[in-house]
């Protein structure tokens, strides 16, 4: 499968998850959105961004609990819940938000 | 679901094998279900955790900065046998600096690393309810 940006084919798998995340770009995060259904608005982002600085810091999607935790910590407690976050991913903030972040699928997801 | 004490022994070289990184991603998996978690790196093992790896001459992901994320899954009883340190001419200040955040104090960080000897291995094995070796 293939996600066509601004003509430039990005390849994924077969659930839609982008192979080479380095190809990743907020263009290409929007159209991952769309596939989900998601419409992207600040807060996505900010998950988004923290989920990409966090793969960036230890080579790992976090476990959605461990997300919940940090992202609560960083962005203040109430939006560290996971209802916040299912309110913005409701097919799962780790599943969607990877996806939508151009990560692979988080180890042992949910 | 009753939680259980978990083990996992590692003793092979970070690279070469794929031992380190299955035993790395079934203890996140693990945390995940809230198990009680311990980990202990003896004999090869102990370059799992060493400082400043690089895997581009081996293609190899590089997932050492994985073991700093620990921490975040509440994975924070990190032991390392001295004596296999000793052989290898290792000490504390060649392995990563693992640390875990206590909630209960305001977030302060505190060592996650604690270097034992075999005596305390064998109490360690002894207390744990399963012992998984890789």
């Amino acid at each position: 499968m293939a996600l066509n940006i601004n003509g430039k084919e990005l390849e994924t798998d077969e659930e839609g998850y982008l192979l080479n995340l380095n190809e990743w770009t907020r263009d290409a995060a929007v159209e991952l959105a769309k596939s989900e259904s998601v419409e992207m608005t600040e807060s996505h982002w900010e998950v988004i961004d923290f989920l990409r600085e966090y793969y960036d810091e230890y080579q790992i999607a976090p476990a959605v609990r461990v997300l919940t935790k940090a992202i609560g910590k960083k962005l203040g407690k109430e939006k560290g819940n996971s209802k916040y976050l299912y309110e913005l991913f409701p097919y799962g903030p780790a599943k969607q938000a990877c996806k939508i972040a151009g990560l692979p699928k988080p180890t042992g997801c949910i | 679901m009753s939680i259980k004490k978990l083990l996992y022994v590692n003793r092979k070289a970070p690279y070469g094998t794929v031992y380190a990184l299955e035993s790395l991603e079934v203890v996140l998996i693990g945390a995940a279900f809230e198990q009680d978690v311990t980990l202990l790196f003896m004999d090869d093992g102990v370059f799992q955790l060493a400082k400043g790896q690089n895997t581009t001459a081996i293609d190899n992901k590089n997932f050492s900065p994985t073991y700093m994320a620990l921490g975040d899954y509440e994975v924070n009883k990190i032991y390392v046998d001295q004596q296999s340190l000793d052989e290898r001419g290792l000490s504390l200040d060649d392995l990563q600096h693992l640390v875990w955040e206590d909630e209960d104090e305001d977030y302060a960080e505190k060592d996650s690393i604690i270097i034992v000897d075999r005596a305390q291995i064998a109490d360690l094995m002894e207390e744990n309810d399963v012992v998984l070796s890789f």
